[in-house]
């Protein structure tokens, strides 16, 4: 695929920490309306490949772009959101002290200046969306509940809801099912396939049978950069992914 | 727009704030004026003064409160923006001196012709006219804080170290109002005041005045303090200080918020510096000390932090305590003040609006539990937050949810 027909579009991004590198000439390509699983073993580089999306970390070199023709690697992290990617964290990142409620309403769309906000009153259908969003990630009972009450698989959801209220046109999604049960597990793959009907979705996970819920198609990282790429069941073929999964 | 904002300040809390400030502004000036002295009900005009004096100190707790309790931003040199605004305060009064001072120049402060300094200094011009002093009370404090933040947080300096910058701002500034070259006084500061707005400084209704001004004062910026917590803005303030980079990754510009509140949180310091110094008569490179802004930090945490009410209630409560201790037991104040920020830290994290509130609410619960217990056949009435509430903190929460609530975290 082209750089100018690709939603994101890495190419030869390395990045290195005190020698150590953490991503190698990796080159990726998500199409538009595409749904993605990341595999690969600790140290992979998934979680970087993310930070370099974001705008947290700026590669040593390489490109990323995102709709074919916005340059990634100039822009900090609330531009790169304002542009249309949202990140679910890998630990489960929500503002505990807000109900479950504010934290919808901050990640609504919605402008972002302090002025805007400053003088912000909520419409009818940021109401109707917020509402939408409780319903779909099942915490309309917990509404007014303050987020740091809620148990480790309902922020996990929160948090997807929050991706989702932002209405980005990329979601990256570190870990969804890190820490849930089998039955949460589920879920959670339904519903990221749902999500997946209407939005690119770039999904990092360790868990291969959530992974085989998705039936997506998968890339496998590693030492920073791509060892394999295709269906779970012709990367499992693989010897050499199964040589870094198993150890040598 | 407007009618929203300000609208959105006022609830029951605020109802009972507003009502006992209105009561002090009113009652201690006349009971100052009006009632005559013999009555036990006379307030002396020293009393009237401190208390004008506690109200300005009130005031410059809120102004950290609104950066440290709702944004996490621990500032330990926001008393470097009180005396700021109480010298460009200090230099209209000066200004008003006129010939009556020692040597009787019309144009030149007493310690200009001390120095043997032939004509003012350009930073001094304008400093006649009250308007262009009260436009330099908030512009001067509010410039320095924008131009500070603005690198500060820009760079993305948090926490612990932001806190030790702030320290090294107002120990800069210290030292630099301390040489006479700068001219403001040196160490003698600015003192000898006649008259302000043309009425003697010295009067009994001046200091009436002043007193009403102060709380007036304090009143207003605690009506816009309120405003911007309990508004999205608010909301995103709280985000930023629980999970700043979450926060980011949500699209805001963190540091395009924390450099409004820093630089309107500066601005309200210096209004509290110049309300302070007509009132005490004198300012000098003192009020600088670094001391002095770790006290205000020692105020809003045993008021409450993120409470607002509380930075009021903690720097009248701690000042009267201190006004006592050194009168009384003048060499264990600072001893008292230690003991009682260990125990605040260590018994009240929320300070004592925080606690009393988090008591409050689980009184009701239990009483709404209780009456569920003897058969209403009414379910539990739902938890009184609802959620299109303007508000983010202390609205009530039932007492078995808030157990693992997260309050307000120090800045590391």
């Amino acid at each position: 695929m082209t750089r100018a027909t690709s939603l994101l579009y890495l190419d030869g991004v390395s990045v290195a920490f005190d020698g150590f590198k953490a991503l190698n000439e990796l080159s990726l390509t998500v199409a538009p309306g595409e749904m993605r699983a990341i595999i690969g073993p600790n140290g992979a580089g998934k979680t970087t490949m993310m930070d370099v999306i974001t705008g947290k970390t700026r590669p040593d070199s390489g490109e990323v772009f995102f709709n074919g023709a916005i340059d990634l690697t100039g822009e900090d992290e609330a531009s790169i959101a304002e542009l249309g990617i949202g990140r679910k964290f890998q630990k489960p990142t929500v503002f505990e002290s807000h109900t479950v409620w504010d934290n919808l309403e901050l990640a609504l769309k919605a402008p972002r200046g302090p002025f805007a906000t400053l003088f912000h009153v909520i419409t009818g259908g940021e109401k109707t969306r917020i509402n939408q969003l409780l319903d779909l990630i099942r915490l309309g009972d917990k509404r007014s509940e303050l987020a740091a009450n809620l148990s480790h698989g309902q922020k996990q959801w929160l948090e997807i809801g929050m991706l989702l209220a932002q209405d980005p046109k990329l979601l990256l999604v570190d870990e969804p099912a890190a820490g849930m049960t089998d039955a949460e597990t589920a879920e959670t793959a339904e519903l990221l396939k749902d999500i997946a009907k209407d939005h690119s979705v770039v999904v990092v996970e360790h868990d291969m049978v959530f992974v085989r819920a998705l039936g997506v198609k998968v890339t496998v990282l590693h030492e920073g950069s791509v060892l394999a790429e295709g269906s779970l069941d012709h990367v499992s073929a693989n010897e050499r992914v199964v040589e870094v999964y198993l150890g040598r | 727009m407007m009618s929203s904002f300000l609208f959105r300040a006022m609830d029951a809390r605020a109802g009972v704030f507003l009502a006992i400030m209105a009561a002090v502004i009113i009652l201690v000036p006349a009971c100052n004026l009006f009632v005559p002295e013999e009555s036990p009900f006379h307030v002396p005009t020293y009393a009237v003064t401190l208390m004008g004096k506690y109200l300005t100190y009130a005031l410059l707790a809120l102004a950290v409160d609104l950066v440290w309790g709702y944004c996490g931003i621990l500032s330990l040199g926001h008393a470097a923006f009180f005396a700021l605004g109480g010298y460009a305060m200090g230099m209209y009064l000066m200004r008003q001196i006129g010939t009556r001072g020692v040597y009787g120049d019309p144009i030149l402060p007493d310690f200009m012709v001390f120095l043997n300094w032939q004509d003012l200094p350009w930073y001094w011009y304008g400093f006649d006219m009250f308007w262009f002093a009260a436009l330099m009370v908030l512009l001067v404090p509010g410039l320095l804080a924008f131009i500070f933040g603005w690198f500060a947080f820009r760079s993305r300096v948090t926490g612990v170290y932001l806190s030790i910058i702030t320290q090294a701002l107002t120990y800069a500034l210290l030292l630099a109002f301390f040489r006479n070259d700068m001219g403001f006084g040196g160490n003698n500061g600015l003192t000898d005041f006649k008259d302000i707005l043309g009425f003697d400084i010295q009067a009994d209704t001046t200091r009436a005045g002043l007193f009403a001004a102060s709380g007036l004062a304090l009143v207003l910026c605690f009506l816009i303090c309120r405003s911007i917590t309990r508004s999205k803005l608010g909301k995103v303030l709280v985000a930023v200080r629980d999970a700043e980079s979450r926060t980011r990754f949500l699209g805001y510009r963190v540091e395009h918020y924390k450099l409004f509140v820093w630089t309107l949180s500066a601005m309200m310091a210096g209004i509290a510096g110049a309300l302070y110094v007509p009132q005490v008569g004198i300012i000098n490179p003192g009020e600088f000390a670094p001391a002095n802004s770790i006290e205000v930090v020692i105020w809003v945490a045993v008021g409450g932090r993120g409470t607002l009410v509380g930075a009021v209630l903690g720097a009248v409560l701690v000042n009267f305590a201190k006004t006592w201790f050194t009168a009384a037991l003048p060499d264990i104040w600072l001893f008292a003040l230690g003991g009682l920020f260990v125990f605040v830290t260590l018994f009240l994290p929320k300070g004592i609006v925080g606690t009393v509130s988090d008591g409050w609410t689980a009184l009701r619960q239990r009483r709404i539990s209780s009456d569920f217990g003897e058969g209403s056949g009414d379910p539990p009435a739902q938890p009184p937050q609802s959620p299109a509430a303007q508000a983010n903190v202390p609205e009530p929460v039932p007492a078995t949810s808030r157990a693992g609530a997260v309050h307000p975290q120090p800045a590391e």
